[in-house]
């Protein structure tokens, strides 16, 4: 850092403007095609504007009336924005709570020098894999594996574990653990490799020392692993809760978009999608962005005091 | 008496290995289990299908794979080469250009750097769907829904990417080797794409990956703009098998249009695993 300061005092007059030249593509497109965006979804979510049928209706301007519809009863009889939420933070919590606890155990095991796992490229490679997996397909998969004349029906009838086939697709209950079992799936192993990667950087003589000083396994994991990897298991652990927020392709293929049963695992990104359909209810779909970039700002802003606190 | 503690301990650690490989084999279980799945549904016919479950796969495989090739709804084909266009073409722009940013900021001193820099970090956490609603009402108005370049063009501005590169520009470029080339008449440009571009081929290799696997899986964007069928990428062309009537399909067409639509990434994955893995930690994590 110290030597570019050296630079710049004697060469900043004749190069400063290539600094501009070559960011300039960046934000020519960011603005395009985002920040111009963006302002005018903040924009739409005070205006009336849909299509109904053939007609457009608006833009009229209306206040805060789309963000109060958001928190209205409905004709189901629930209130919408509410009940998303609320289903999106169980589905993300289903398979987080696991890949969490999962991801936690081999980043020590695969750590541990007592223990010596052999075969760690192997593990890793594989527990990783359905993390690059097509969502869309994964979730197709899925509704074929475990659809009424599926593949998985027809093994546990085989096997004598039930005799009617179950409509896995048609319960709350099995529909959201499928969906949870697929997110804990695809994101258990990456999240493995970031803890592995945060524990090894913990310095080798502190774990040392404190062998020597006769601690168990367990003091060790909470008196040293767990306190010194603390950023960045917040780090991973707020982005995977914005990740969960942005929930969509599973749930939306699994469920054909309609969220069964019952809009029981309609996600906040399904809702948003269901105004930017047919409808084009630009208004309505602001208002649920807005909110949604209000939540993940302030989990954002978390993150960044945890990576700040790490640089510490 | 030592020995008896030391015998017991060995125990302990034999019992705490087994338990730990059997562990890690039941979790690699369940991650291939599905795909294996897959691939044995993919070499029956609809028939064999319709007549139980197997492990064991059969002789249709070519067949299934000659119908899903030449499917009358799902072009397959198609979709491949769009969303092929579409992955490696965002790949290049988003790793060239995120480079070319991070450079920018990293080599030039300019009045509005480190607002730049700060900025561009502050945006990085902004989802993709909160810019999505005035974006697809932009496509609408002028007419550029069914154009594969717009899902292109605006991977030119990535924020995640560029703050990989900037890292590894800190970690690897020695400001006196830019130095050094002015010295011998080099402009900046070609300074740019002939010294600092090689430097940052690992970067620039690892990111085109995650970027390729991203864009070739992107679903919500593609599924609100394209619509006519010679422009859908292939998860909408996935997406659309599940909401056409199921009950008229040939099942194992089915199983086989979907190991098409993963195969691709797998075998980048197969090949270059190891880097990808790495570049998995490299990328997230600060420090």
């Amino acid at each position: 850092m110290e030597k570019s300061k050296n630079l710049s005092k004697k060469r900043s007059i004749s190069y400063a403007k290539w600094g501009y030249i070559f960011i300039i593509p960046f934000f020519v497109v960011y603005v395009i095609f985002t920040l111009y965006p963006q302002l005018l979804t903040i924009y739409n979510s005070f205006f009336e504007y849909y299509r109904d049928g053939l007609n457009i209706i608006g833009p009229n301007f209306v206040g805060l009336r789309n963000y109060k519809n958001l928190f209205t009863v409905n004709n189901a009889g629930y209130i919408p924005m509410i009940r998303y939420t609320l289903n999106t933070a169980i589905l993300w919590v289903i398979g987080a709570v696991p890949q969490f606890v999962v991801a936690m155990l081999l980043a020590l095991f695969f750590t541990s020098t007592r223990l010596n796992i052999k075969g760690q490229q192997f593990f890793k490679t594989v527990i990783y894999m359905p993390n690059l997996i097509m969502a869309s397909a994964f979730a197709m998969l899925f509704f074929a594996l475990f659809s009424q004349v599926g593949p998985i029906n027809q093994m546990l009838i085989a096997m004598g574990a039930i005799d009617k086939a179950i409509n896995f697709l048609g319960l709350k209950l099995t529909v959201r653990s499928l969906i949870g079992l697929m997110n804990f799936l695809m994101w258990f192993g990456n999240t493995t490799i970031l803890l592995m990667a945060g524990i090894q950087g913990i310095d080798e003589a502190l774990f040392e020392s404190a062998r020597l000083d006769g601690s168990s396994s367990t003091q060790v994991f909470f008196n040293i692993t767990m306190p010194l990897l603390m950023p960045i298991f917040i780090y991973v652990f707020i982005t995977s809760m914005i990740g969960g927020i942005q929930m969509f392709d599973v749930p939306q293929v699994l469920t054909n978009g309609k969220g069964t049963p019952d809009n029981s695992s309609t996600t906040l990104i399904m809702y948003l999608n269901n105004f930017l359909g047919v409808s084009k209810n630009y208004g309505m779909a602001g208002a649920v962005s807005v909110l949604l970039f209000i939540i993940t700002a302030i989990l954002s802003s978390i993150v960044f005091k945890s990576i700040n606190s790490g640089d510490r | 008496m030592k020995k008896d503690i030391n015998k017991s301990a060995e125990i302990k650690l034999l019992i705490s290995r087994i338990v730990v490989y059997a562990i890690l084999i039941f979790l690699s279980f369940l991650c291939l289990f599905f795909f294996y799945l897959m691939f044995v549904n993919s070499t029956r016919s609809n028939a064999q299908l319709q007549g139980g479950f197997t492990l064991i796969p059969r002789e249709n495989f070519f067949k299934n794979f000659y119908n899903a090739w030449h499917d009358g709804d799902i072009n397959i084909p198609v979709g491949m080469k769009n969303s092929f266009l579409v992955a490696i073409l965002s790949a290049i722009l988003t790793t060239y250009f995120s480079a070319l940013t991070a450079y920018g900021t990293y080599v030039y001193n300019f009045k509005l750097k480190k607002i730049v820099h700060l900025f561009i970090l502050a945006i990085m956490m902004i989802p993709s769907q909160v810019s999505a609603v005035g974006f697809i009402q932009l496509a609408f108005k002028y007419h550029l829904t069914n154009k594969l370049w717009l899902l292109v063009v605006p991977s030119i501005a990535a924020p995640a990417v560029y703050f990989y590169m900037r890292q590894y520009l800190e970690a690897t470029l020695p400001l006196e080797m830019v130095e050094a080339a002015r010295i011998d008449g080099s402009n900046e440009f070609r300074i740019f794409n002939e010294i600092v571009l090689p430097i940052m081929k690992p970067a620039i290799a690892v990111q085109m990956i995650f970027s390729f696997v991203g864009s070739w899986n992107n679903y919500f964007m593609p599924s609100l703009l394209l619509n006519k069928p010679e422009v859908k990428t292939v998860p909408v062309m996935i997406a659309t098998l599940r909401s056409a009537d199921y009950s008229k399909f040939d099942m194992g067409k089915v199983y086989m249009l979907m190991l098409m639509a993963i195969l691709p990434v797998m075998i980048i994955y197969i090949i270059l695993s190891k880097s990808i893995i790495k570049g998995v930690t490299s990328g997230s994590v600060k420090g």
